[in-house]
Protein backbone atom coordinates (compact mmCIF):
# COMPACT_ATOMS: atom_id res chain seq x y z
CA UNK A 1 0.00 0.00 0.00
CA UNK A 2 2.54 2.54 1.10
CA UNK A 3 6.17 1.82 0.65
CA UNK A 4 9.52 4.09 1.77
CA UNK A 5 12.87 3.50 0.34
CA UNK A 6 15.93 4.65 1.58
CA UNK A 7 13.99 7.97 2.46
CA UNK A 8 15.34 10.85 3.80
CA UNK A 9 14.07 14.44 4.51
CA UNK A 10 16.24 17.74 5.55
CA UNK A 11 14.95 21.00 6.01
CA UNK A 12 17.42 24.10 5.85
CA UNK A 13 16.41 26.83 8.51
CA UNK A 14 19.03 29.66 7.75
CA UNK A 15 22.32 28.02 7.48
CA UNK A 16 21.29 25.18 9.52
CA UNK A 17 20.71 21.69 7.98
CA UNK A 18 17.83 20.01 9.95
CA UNK A 19 17.41 15.89 9.12
CA UNK A 20 14.00 15.30 10.20
CA UNK A 21 14.19 11.40 8.43
CA UNK A 22 17.31 9.47 7.53
CA UNK A 23 17.24 6.84 5.34
CA UNK A 24 13.56 5.25 6.12
CA UNK A 25 12.54 2.11 4.69
CA UNK A 26 9.42 0.79 5.51
CA UNK A 27 5.99 -1.00 4.08
CA UNK A 28 2.77 -0.31 5.22
CA UNK A 29 0.70 -3.36 4.06
CA UNK A 30 -2.88 -3.21 2.57
CA UNK A 31 -5.85 -3.19 5.22
CA UNK A 32 -3.74 -3.17 8.34
CA UNK A 33 -3.38 -0.55 11.23
CA UNK A 34 -0.11 0.53 11.05
CA UNK A 35 1.42 2.71 13.94
CA UNK A 36 4.64 5.05 14.40
CA UNK A 37 5.69 6.10 17.34
CA UNK A 38 8.31 8.61 18.65
CA UNK A 39 9.17 11.49 21.09
CA UNK A 40 8.30 14.88 19.91
CA UNK A 41 10.87 16.31 17.12
CA UNK A 42 11.71 13.01 16.41
CA UNK A 43 10.08 13.23 12.43
CA UNK A 44 6.83 11.18 12.51
CA UNK A 45 4.55 14.32 11.39
CA UNK A 46 7.49 14.98 8.61
CA UNK A 47 7.88 11.34 7.78
CA UNK A 48 3.54 11.10 7.32
CA UNK A 49 3.30 14.13 5.46
CA UNK A 50 5.81 12.56 2.71
CA UNK A 51 3.21 9.95 1.84
CA UNK A 52 0.59 12.57 0.37
CA UNK A 53 3.30 14.95 -0.67
CA UNK A 54 2.86 17.76 1.69
CA UNK A 55 6.00 17.53 2.29
CA UNK A 56 8.52 16.47 -0.18
CA UNK A 57 11.82 13.75 0.07
CA UNK A 58 15.25 15.00 -0.20
CA UNK A 59 16.11 11.87 -1.33
CA UNK A 60 14.59 8.16 -2.05
CA UNK A 61 10.89 7.31 -2.97
CA UNK A 62 7.63 6.85 -1.38
CA UNK A 63 5.14 4.66 -3.43
CA UNK A 64 1.28 4.71 -3.14
CA UNK A 65 -0.69 1.95 -4.64
CA UNK A 66 1.87 1.47 -6.80
CA UNK A 67 2.23 5.25 -7.68
CA UNK A 68 5.84 7.12 -7.06
CA UNK A 69 4.55 10.32 -5.29
CA UNK A 70 8.15 11.52 -5.14
CA UNK A 71 8.05 11.75 -8.96
CA UNK A 72 4.57 13.62 -9.19
CA UNK A 73 4.17 17.59 -9.40
CA UNK A 74 2.31 19.39 -7.40
CA UNK A 75 -0.72 19.72 -9.64
CA UNK A 76 -0.41 16.01 -10.47
CA UNK A 77 -0.62 15.04 -6.63
CA UNK A 78 -3.54 16.78 -5.69
CA UNK A 79 -5.26 13.63 -7.28
CA UNK A 80 -3.55 11.51 -5.70
CA UNK A 81 -4.38 13.61 -2.23
CA UNK A 82 -7.93 13.56 -2.77
CA UNK A 83 -7.43 9.20 -2.84
CA UNK A 84 -5.89 10.01 0.64
CA UNK A 85 -7.46 11.31 3.95
CA UNK A 86 -5.79 12.75 6.92
CA UNK A 87 -6.87 13.93 10.40
CA UNK A 88 -4.87 16.45 12.40
CA UNK A 89 -4.20 16.90 15.62
CA UNK A 90 -6.05 20.05 16.11
CA UNK A 91 -8.53 18.95 13.96
CA UNK A 92 -7.71 21.31 11.46
CA UNK A 93 -11.81 21.79 10.35
CA UNK A 94 -12.98 25.36 8.98
CA UNK A 95 -14.73 27.31 11.06
CA UNK A 96 -16.80 29.19 8.64
CA UNK A 97 -18.52 26.49 7.18
CA UNK A 98 -21.06 24.24 9.34
CA UNK A 99 -20.25 20.37 9.70
CA UNK A 100 -22.01 19.62 6.87
CA UNK A 101 -20.13 22.13 4.97
CA UNK A 102 -16.76 20.23 6.45
CA UNK A 103 -17.39 17.24 5.21
CA UNK A 104 -18.62 18.62 1.87
CA UNK A 105 -15.48 20.55 1.22
CA UNK A 106 -13.07 17.49 0.49
CA UNK A 107 -16.29 16.16 -2.09
CA UNK A 108 -16.22 19.62 -4.07
CA UNK A 109 -12.50 19.39 -4.56
CA UNK A 110 -13.36 16.07 -6.61
CA UNK A 111 -15.97 17.72 -8.04
CA UNK A 112 -19.10 16.21 -6.84
CA UNK A 113 -22.40 17.32 -8.43
CA UNK A 114 -24.18 18.84 -5.03
CA UNK A 115 -27.13 16.24 -5.11
CA UNK A 116 -24.82 13.51 -5.09
CA UNK A 117 -23.00 15.38 -2.15
CA UNK A 118 -25.88 16.39 0.21
CA UNK A 119 -26.77 12.34 0.37
CA UNK A 120 -23.10 11.64 1.16
CA UNK A 121 -22.59 14.19 3.86
CA UNK A 122 -25.98 12.52 5.92
CA UNK A 123 -23.81 9.48 5.01
CA UNK A 124 -20.86 10.23 6.68
CA UNK A 125 -22.52 12.06 9.56
CA UNK A 126 -24.30 8.92 10.35
CA UNK A 127 -21.42 6.56 10.06
CA UNK A 128 -19.69 8.83 12.73
CA UNK A 129 -22.45 9.39 15.15
CA UNK A 130 -22.94 13.15 14.48
CA UNK A 131 -26.36 13.13 11.86
CA UNK A 132 -27.80 15.32 14.12
CA UNK A 133 -25.46 18.13 14.43
CA UNK A 134 -24.99 18.78 10.31
CA UNK A 135 -26.02 22.21 10.92
CA UNK A 136 -23.47 23.25 13.81
CA UNK A 137 -20.24 25.24 13.62
CA UNK A 138 -17.10 23.30 15.21
CA UNK A 139 -16.55 25.93 17.81
CA UNK A 140 -19.91 24.59 19.32
CA UNK A 141 -18.64 20.81 19.05
CA UNK A 142 -16.32 18.98 22.02
CA UNK A 143 -13.14 18.08 20.76
CA UNK A 144 -13.96 14.25 20.32
CA UNK A 145 -17.22 15.68 18.41
CA UNK A 146 -14.64 17.83 16.12
CA UNK A 147 -12.16 14.93 15.61
CA UNK A 148 -15.50 12.71 14.33
CA UNK A 149 -16.00 15.51 11.91
CA UNK A 150 -12.31 15.54 11.11
CA UNK A 151 -12.54 11.58 10.64
CA UNK A 152 -16.03 12.14 8.31
CA UNK A 153 -14.22 15.08 6.31
CA UNK A 154 -11.30 12.58 5.50
CA UNK A 155 -13.30 9.15 4.44
CA UNK A 156 -15.69 11.96 2.21
CA UNK A 157 -13.39 11.05 -1.01
CA UNK A 158 -13.71 6.63 -0.01
CA UNK A 159 -10.31 6.97 0.42
CA UNK A 160 -8.10 3.82 0.90
CA UNK A 161 -5.64 4.98 3.16
CA UNK A 162 -6.25 7.59 6.20
CA UNK A 163 -3.28 9.15 8.01
CA UNK A 164 -3.80 10.20 11.66
CA UNK A 165 -1.57 12.24 12.92
CA UNK A 166 -1.45 12.54 16.62
CA UNK A 167 -5.45 12.12 15.86
CA UNK A 168 -5.80 12.07 19.77
CA UNK A 169 -3.27 13.88 21.35
CA UNK A 170 -5.54 16.24 22.24
CA UNK A 171 -8.01 14.58 23.95
CA UNK A 172 -8.82 12.96 27.05
CA UNK A 173 -8.43 9.28 27.69
CA UNK A 174 -12.50 8.68 27.31
CA UNK A 175 -12.42 10.73 24.54
CA UNK A 176 -9.54 9.00 22.90
CA UNK A 177 -11.05 5.72 23.22
CA UNK A 178 -14.11 6.71 21.32
CA UNK A 179 -11.97 8.44 18.55
CA UNK A 180 -9.73 5.40 18.35
CA UNK A 181 -12.72 3.17 18.26
CA UNK A 182 -13.78 4.79 15.54
CA UNK A 183 -10.74 4.69 13.48
CA UNK A 184 -10.89 0.95 14.14
CA UNK A 185 -14.26 0.79 12.76
CA UNK A 186 -13.15 2.44 9.73
CA UNK A 187 -10.47 0.12 9.21
CA UNK A 188 -12.90 -3.04 10.10
CA UNK A 189 -16.00 -1.66 8.36
CA UNK A 190 -14.55 0.15 5.83
CA UNK A 191 -11.22 -1.81 4.62
CA UNK A 192 -9.00 1.61 5.01
CA UNK A 193 -5.77 0.83 5.22
CA UNK A 194 -4.62 3.15 8.83
CA UNK A 195 -1.65 5.30 9.57
CA UNK A 196 -1.32 6.33 13.14
CA UNK A 197 1.28 8.86 14.28
CA UNK A 198 1.45 8.73 18.17
CA UNK A 199 3.65 9.23 20.72
CA UNK A 200 1.66 7.08 23.19
CA UNK A 201 2.15 3.77 23.60
CA UNK A 202 -1.52 3.47 25.13
CA UNK A 203 -2.69 4.11 20.99
CA UNK A 204 -0.56 1.89 19.62
CA UNK A 205 -1.68 -0.88 21.89
CA UNK A 206 -5.41 -0.15 21.44
CA UNK A 207 -5.36 -0.16 18.06
CA UNK A 208 -2.25 -0.69 16.24
CA UNK A 209 -1.22 -4.01 14.14
CA UNK A 210 2.58 -3.14 13.34
CA UNK A 211 4.34 -0.41 14.73
CA UNK A 212 7.50 1.34 13.66
CA UNK A 213 9.36 2.91 16.34
CA UNK A 214 10.59 6.13 15.05
CA UNK A 215 13.98 8.25 16.85
CA UNK A 216 15.88 11.34 15.76
CA UNK A 217 14.76 10.18 12.48
CA UNK A 218 15.57 6.92 11.87
CA UNK A 219 13.03 3.83 11.96
CA UNK A 220 14.84 1.81 15.38
CA UNK A 221 12.58 -0.89 15.50
CA UNK A 222 9.45 -2.46 13.55
CA UNK A 223 7.63 -5.32 14.35
CA UNK A 224 4.18 -6.23 15.65
CA UNK A 225 2.60 -4.47 17.83
CA UNK A 226 2.59 -7.68 20.33
CA UNK A 227 6.37 -8.40 19.43
CA UNK A 228 7.86 -4.73 20.32
CA UNK A 229 5.45 -5.13 23.55
CA UNK A 230 6.49 -8.34 24.76
CA UNK A 231 9.94 -8.12 23.47
CA UNK A 232 11.24 -4.67 22.68
CA UNK A 233 15.13 -4.67 20.90
CA UNK A 234 16.02 -0.85 21.77
CA UNK A 235 15.94 1.55 24.51
CA UNK A 236 14.00 3.50 22.53
CA UNK A 237 11.15 0.65 22.29
CA UNK A 238 11.72 0.08 25.75
CA UNK A 239 11.00 3.17 27.47
CA UNK A 240 7.66 3.80 25.01
CA UNK A 241 6.59 0.35 26.07
CA UNK A 242 7.71 1.12 30.08
CA UNK A 243 4.66 3.63 29.57
CA UNK A 244 2.21 1.34 29.48
CA UNK A 245 3.48 -1.68 30.92
CA UNK A 246 5.01 -1.51 34.02
CA UNK A 247 6.03 -5.44 34.83
CA UNK A 248 9.52 -4.21 35.04
CA UNK A 249 10.39 -2.79 38.43
CA UNK A 250 12.32 1.06 37.66
CA UNK A 251 15.81 1.11 39.45
CA UNK A 252 14.02 3.10 42.23
CA UNK A 253 11.64 0.33 42.59
CA UNK A 254 14.71 -2.22 43.21
CA UNK A 255 15.83 -0.25 45.52
CA UNK A 256 12.79 -0.21 47.67
CA UNK A 257 12.50 -3.69 47.34
CA UNK A 258 16.48 -4.71 48.23
CA UNK A 259 15.56 -3.42 51.53
CA UNK A 260 12.54 -5.51 52.72
CA UNK A 261 14.29 -8.64 50.51
CA UNK A 262 17.43 -10.14 51.21
CA UNK A 263 17.41 -13.61 48.60
CA UNK A 264 18.31 -12.83 45.26
CA UNK A 265 15.95 -11.17 42.76
CA UNK A 266 15.69 -12.10 39.37
CA UNK A 267 13.04 -11.06 36.42
CA UNK A 268 11.64 -13.77 34.47
CA UNK A 269 9.51 -13.10 31.07
CA UNK A 270 6.69 -14.53 30.63
CA UNK A 271 5.83 -15.93 27.27
CA UNK A 272 2.22 -17.40 26.03
CA UNK A 273 3.70 -21.27 26.79
CA UNK A 274 6.49 -20.16 28.70
CA UNK A 275 6.14 -22.44 31.43
CA UNK A 276 7.60 -21.22 34.24
CA UNK A 277 4.90 -22.12 36.49
CA UNK A 278 5.65 -25.99 36.59
CA UNK A 279 9.36 -24.88 37.18
CA UNK A 280 8.62 -22.80 40.04
CA UNK A 281 6.73 -25.84 41.52
CA UNK A 282 10.21 -27.86 41.29
CA UNK A 283 11.73 -25.15 43.24
CA UNK A 284 10.98 -26.64 46.48
CA UNK A 285 13.01 -29.83 45.12
CA UNK A 286 16.09 -27.90 44.93
CA UNK A 287 15.34 -26.65 48.11
CA UNK A 288 14.76 -23.02 47.06
CA UNK A 289 12.26 -20.91 48.44
CA UNK A 290 10.35 -18.33 46.05
CA UNK A 291 8.25 -15.10 46.47
CA UNK A 292 7.02 -12.78 43.77
CA UNK A 293 8.13 -9.14 44.89
CA UNK A 294 7.07 -7.53 41.45
CA UNK A 295 5.66 -8.02 38.12
CA UNK A 296 2.04 -8.41 35.78
CA UNK A 297 0.75 -10.14 32.73
CA UNK A 298 -0.68 -8.30 29.98
CA UNK A 299 -3.16 -9.46 27.28
CA UNK A 300 -2.31 -8.09 23.60
CA UNK A 301 -3.85 -8.73 20.60
CA UNK A 302 -5.17 -12.04 22.13
CA UNK A 303 -1.69 -13.58 23.70
CA UNK A 304 -0.68 -12.68 26.64
CA UNK A 305 2.93 -11.72 27.85
CA UNK A 306 4.39 -10.03 31.02
CA UNK A 307 7.37 -10.35 33.65
CA UNK A 308 7.24 -11.62 37.23
CA UNK A 309 10.35 -10.77 39.59
CA UNK A 310 11.03 -13.31 41.95
CA UNK A 311 13.27 -13.42 45.29
CA UNK A 312 15.06 -16.42 45.75
CA UNK A 313 15.93 -18.26 48.81
CA UNK A 314 18.29 -21.38 49.63
CA UNK A 315 21.52 -22.33 48.49
CA UNK A 316 23.32 -20.89 45.88
CA UNK A 317 23.97 -24.36 43.92
CA UNK A 318 19.81 -24.81 44.04
CA UNK A 319 18.97 -21.21 42.77
CA UNK A 320 21.42 -21.59 40.27
CA UNK A 321 19.92 -24.83 39.25
CA UNK A 322 16.45 -23.34 38.81
CA UNK A 323 17.91 -20.57 36.83
CA UNK A 324 19.56 -22.74 34.64
CA UNK A 325 15.88 -24.74 33.83
CA UNK A 326 14.07 -21.51 33.73
CA UNK A 327 16.64 -20.00 31.11
CA UNK A 328 15.39 -23.10 28.91
CA UNK A 329 12.27 -21.42 28.75
CA UNK A 330 12.31 -17.65 28.94
CA UNK A 331 14.80 -14.78 29.59
CA UNK A 332 15.68 -14.17 32.99
CA UNK A 333 18.22 -11.61 34.20
CA UNK A 334 19.09 -11.70 37.79
CA UNK A 335 19.29 -8.13 39.55
CA UNK A 336 22.16 -7.29 40.56
CA UNK A 337 22.96 -7.28 44.51
CA UNK B 1 -20.08 84.31 14.58
CA UNK B 2 -23.70 84.42 12.40
CA UNK B 3 -26.08 81.13 12.17
CA UNK B 4 -26.55 78.89 9.50
CA UNK B 5 -28.61 80.77 6.40
CA UNK B 6 -30.24 77.67 5.06
CA UNK B 7 -31.74 78.86 1.89
CA UNK B 8 -27.80 79.35 1.06
CA UNK B 9 -26.18 76.54 2.78
CA UNK B 10 -29.15 73.88 2.76
CA UNK B 11 -28.56 73.08 -1.32
CA UNK B 12 -24.63 73.34 -0.52
CA UNK B 13 -24.84 70.91 2.28
CA UNK B 14 -27.15 68.24 0.60
CA UNK B 15 -24.37 68.20 -2.48
CA UNK B 16 -21.33 68.08 -0.44
CA UNK B 17 -22.99 65.03 1.05
CA UNK B 18 -23.67 63.14 -2.15
CA UNK B 19 -19.94 64.35 -3.04
CA UNK B 20 -18.77 62.54 0.02
CA UNK B 21 -20.53 59.26 -0.06
CA UNK B 22 -19.74 59.30 -3.73
CA UNK B 23 -15.90 59.58 -3.29
CA UNK B 24 -16.04 57.35 -0.04
CA UNK B 25 -18.28 54.63 -1.86
CA UNK B 26 -16.64 54.48 -5.00
CA UNK B 27 -13.36 54.67 -3.20
CA UNK B 28 -13.86 52.27 -0.90
CA UNK B 29 -15.61 49.78 -3.60
CA UNK B 30 -12.42 49.86 -5.81
CA UNK B 31 -9.77 50.32 -3.34
CA UNK B 32 -11.37 47.43 -1.79
CA UNK B 33 -11.61 44.81 -4.35
CA UNK B 34 -8.44 45.57 -5.47
CA UNK B 35 -6.49 45.68 -1.64
CA UNK B 36 -8.45 42.24 -1.50
CA UNK B 37 -6.39 41.29 -4.30
CA UNK B 38 -3.05 43.26 -3.22
CA UNK B 39 -3.35 42.00 0.32
CA UNK B 40 -3.75 37.87 -1.01
CA UNK B 41 -1.52 38.01 -3.37
CA UNK B 42 1.04 39.68 -0.46
CA UNK B 43 -0.30 37.12 1.76
CA UNK B 44 0.44 33.83 -0.47
CA UNK B 45 3.80 34.97 -1.93
CA UNK B 46 5.18 35.86 1.18
CA UNK B 47 7.68 32.27 2.82
CA UNK B 48 5.67 29.01 3.55
CA UNK B 49 3.01 31.03 1.78
CA UNK B 50 0.94 29.00 -1.13
CA UNK B 51 2.66 30.84 -4.07
CA UNK B 52 5.67 31.61 -2.47
CA UNK B 53 7.92 33.79 -4.36
CA UNK B 54 10.38 35.63 -2.83
CA UNK B 55 10.94 38.65 -5.13
CA UNK B 56 7.28 39.37 -6.50
CA UNK B 57 6.85 39.51 -2.17
CA UNK B 58 9.35 41.75 -1.83
CA UNK B 59 8.13 44.19 -5.13
CA UNK B 60 5.05 44.31 -3.84
CA UNK B 61 5.73 44.49 -0.54
CA UNK B 62 8.30 47.78 -1.52
CA UNK B 63 5.81 49.56 -3.69
CA UNK B 64 2.68 48.85 -0.70
CA UNK B 65 5.48 50.97 1.62
CA UNK B 66 6.18 53.04 -0.91
CA UNK B 67 2.87 54.30 -1.48
CA UNK B 68 1.38 53.96 2.09
CA UNK B 69 3.16 56.66 3.96
CA UNK B 70 2.35 59.36 1.63
CA UNK B 71 0.08 61.57 3.17
CA UNK B 72 -3.00 61.58 1.08
CA UNK B 73 -3.01 65.60 0.45
CA UNK B 74 0.50 65.19 -1.43
CA UNK B 75 -0.32 61.64 -2.96
CA UNK B 76 -3.38 64.13 -4.27
CA UNK B 77 -1.17 66.50 -5.91
CA UNK B 78 1.45 63.93 -6.48
CA UNK B 79 -0.54 61.48 -9.37
CA UNK B 80 -1.89 64.24 -10.82
CA UNK B 81 -0.59 63.28 -14.21
CA UNK B 82 -1.86 59.65 -13.71
CA UNK B 83 -5.28 61.05 -12.71
CA UNK B 84 -5.53 63.13 -15.42
CA UNK B 85 -4.49 60.20 -18.10
CA UNK B 86 -6.97 57.85 -16.32
CA UNK B 87 -9.88 59.67 -15.62
CA UNK B 88 -9.25 61.99 -18.22
CA UNK B 89 -9.39 65.36 -15.62
CA UNK B 90 -7.42 67.04 -12.78
CA UNK B 91 -10.18 68.58 -10.55
CA UNK B 92 -13.37 67.82 -9.47
CA UNK B 93 -15.05 64.69 -7.41
CA UNK B 94 -13.78 62.28 -10.07
CA UNK B 95 -10.51 62.90 -10.02
CA UNK B 96 -10.20 62.63 -6.17
CA UNK B 97 -11.85 59.10 -6.52
CA UNK B 98 -9.11 58.07 -8.34
CA UNK B 99 -6.10 59.00 -5.50
CA UNK B 100 -8.52 58.09 -3.05
CA UNK B 101 -9.18 54.24 -4.25
CA UNK B 102 -5.26 54.09 -4.91
CA UNK B 103 -4.38 54.88 -1.33
CA UNK B 104 -7.57 52.76 -0.50
CA UNK B 105 -6.10 49.96 -1.99
CA UNK B 106 -2.70 49.92 -0.59
CA UNK B 107 -3.80 50.56 3.48
CA UNK B 108 -6.37 47.62 2.65
CA UNK B 109 -4.47 45.14 0.88
CA UNK B 110 -1.93 45.61 4.58
CA UNK B 111 -5.13 44.92 6.78
CA UNK B 112 -6.29 42.15 4.64
CA UNK B 113 -2.50 40.37 4.47
CA UNK B 114 -2.42 40.99 8.48
CA UNK B 115 -5.93 39.42 9.02
CA UNK B 116 -5.11 36.38 6.50
CA UNK B 117 -1.65 35.69 8.55
CA UNK B 118 -4.13 34.84 11.50
CA UNK B 119 -5.68 32.11 9.76
CA UNK B 120 -4.40 28.46 11.32
CA UNK B 121 -2.08 27.08 8.98
CA UNK B 122 -3.39 23.45 9.52
CA UNK B 123 -6.54 24.32 7.89
CA UNK B 124 -4.68 25.59 5.08
CA UNK B 125 -2.90 22.25 4.98
CA UNK B 126 -5.63 20.20 5.53
CA UNK B 127 -7.61 21.56 2.12
CA UNK B 128 -4.29 20.76 0.47
CA UNK B 129 -4.19 17.15 2.38
CA UNK B 130 -7.61 17.16 0.21
CA UNK B 131 -6.37 17.83 -2.94
CA UNK B 132 -7.55 21.29 -3.22
CA UNK B 133 -5.65 23.64 -5.86
CA UNK B 134 -3.78 27.15 -4.42
CA UNK B 135 -6.62 29.10 -6.33
CA UNK B 136 -9.58 26.91 -4.60
CA UNK B 137 -8.11 27.43 -1.03
CA UNK B 138 -7.80 31.33 -2.03
CA UNK B 139 -11.21 31.80 -3.57
CA UNK B 140 -13.21 29.17 -1.39
CA UNK B 141 -11.27 29.43 1.46
CA UNK B 142 -9.18 32.42 2.67
CA UNK B 143 -11.57 35.03 2.63
CA UNK B 144 -14.64 33.08 4.53
CA UNK B 145 -11.87 31.69 7.60
CA UNK B 146 -10.79 35.45 8.04
CA UNK B 147 -14.27 37.41 7.34
CA UNK B 148 -15.10 38.63 11.02
CA UNK B 149 -11.69 40.33 11.03
CA UNK B 150 -11.95 41.87 7.43
CA UNK B 151 -15.19 43.14 7.89
CA UNK B 152 -13.44 44.81 10.82
CA UNK B 153 -10.98 46.27 8.91
CA UNK B 154 -12.59 47.17 6.28
CA UNK B 155 -14.78 49.42 8.91
CA UNK B 156 -11.74 50.84 9.81
CA UNK B 157 -10.65 51.79 6.02
CA UNK B 158 -13.76 53.60 5.51
CA UNK B 159 -13.55 55.96 8.02
CA UNK B 160 -9.79 56.19 7.14
CA UNK B 161 -11.62 57.33 3.73
CA UNK B 162 -14.09 59.17 5.03
CA UNK B 163 -10.98 61.05 6.94
CA UNK B 164 -8.79 61.46 3.53
CA UNK B 165 -12.00 62.74 1.51
CA UNK B 166 -11.83 65.88 3.71
CA UNK B 167 -9.25 67.33 1.67
CA UNK B 168 -11.18 66.69 -1.85
CA UNK B 169 -11.50 70.41 -1.49
CA UNK B 170 -7.51 70.89 -3.07
CA UNK B 171 -8.37 70.14 -6.38
CA UNK B 172 -12.33 70.87 -6.53
CA UNK B 173 -13.63 68.02 -5.58
CA UNK B 174 -15.92 69.38 -3.20
CA UNK B 175 -17.67 67.37 -0.03
CA UNK B 176 -18.04 67.89 3.66
CA UNK B 177 -14.61 68.64 4.23
CA UNK B 178 -14.62 71.36 1.53
CA UNK B 179 -17.40 72.62 3.18
CA UNK B 180 -16.54 73.14 6.17
CA UNK B 181 -13.48 75.11 5.01
CA UNK B 182 -15.28 77.17 2.68
CA UNK B 183 -18.39 78.09 4.08
CA UNK B 184 -17.84 78.09 7.36
CA UNK B 185 -13.80 78.10 8.75
CA UNK B 186 -13.03 80.78 5.65
CA UNK B 187 -16.30 82.29 6.54
CA UNK B 188 -16.36 82.64 10.45
CA UNK B 189 -19.22 80.40 10.35
CA UNK B 190 -18.90 78.15 12.96
CA UNK B 191 -22.29 76.69 12.95
CA UNK B 192 -21.47 75.09 9.27
CA UNK B 193 -18.09 73.82 10.59
CA UNK B 194 -20.00 72.04 13.33
CA UNK B 195 -22.69 71.15 11.20
CA UNK B 196 -20.25 69.23 8.71
CA UNK B 197 -18.24 67.78 11.37
CA UNK B 198 -21.47 66.45 13.11
CA UNK B 199 -22.11 64.99 9.98
CA UNK B 200 -18.97 63.01 9.40
CA UNK B 201 -19.45 62.16 12.82
CA UNK B 202 -22.82 60.36 12.47
CA UNK B 203 -21.61 58.58 8.97
CA UNK B 204 -18.44 57.27 10.86
CA UNK B 205 -21.05 55.67 13.81
CA UNK B 206 -23.33 54.69 11.64
CA UNK B 207 -20.56 52.27 9.72
CA UNK B 208 -18.99 51.23 12.82
CA UNK B 209 -22.58 49.82 14.21
CA UNK B 210 -22.76 48.21 11.06
CA UNK B 211 -19.40 47.16 10.77
CA UNK B 212 -19.46 45.48 14.28
CA UNK B 213 -23.11 44.35 13.94
CA UNK B 214 -21.71 42.40 10.77
CA UNK B 215 -18.42 41.41 12.32
CA UNK B 216 -20.13 39.44 14.92
CA UNK B 217 -22.88 37.71 12.73
CA UNK B 218 -19.62 36.77 10.79
CA UNK B 219 -17.56 35.14 13.96
CA UNK B 220 -20.88 34.07 15.51
CA UNK B 221 -20.35 35.96 18.94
Amino acid sequence: MVRFDGVSKTFTVGKQTVVAVENVSLTIEQGEIFAIIGYSGAGKSTLVRLINGLERVTSGTVTVDGVDVTALSESRLRPVRSGIGMIFQQFNLFRSRTVAGNVAYPLKVAGWPREKRAARVAELLEFVGLADRARSYPDQLSGGQKQRVGIARALATSPTLLLADESTSALDPETTQEVLRLLQKVNRELGVTVVVITHEMDVVRSIADRVAVLDRGRVVEQDTVFEVFSNPKTDTARRFVGTVIRDRPTSGDLDRLRQSHSGRLVTAQVREGGGVGPILAGAADLGVSFEIVYGGISALQDRSFGSLTLELRGPDAGIDALLARLREHTDVEEVAA
Amino acid sequence: MSGIDWGMIGPLYVRAFGQTLYMVSVAMLAGGVAGLVLGTLLYTTRRGGLLQNRLFYAVLNFAVNLIRPIPFILLLAFIGPVTLAVVGTQIGTEAVIFPLAIAASFAVSRIVEQNLVTIDPGVIEAARAMGASPLRIILTLLVPEALGPLILGYTFMFIAVVDASAVAGIIGGGGLGDLAIVYGYQRFNYPVTLLAVVTIIVIVQLVQVLGNALARRALRR
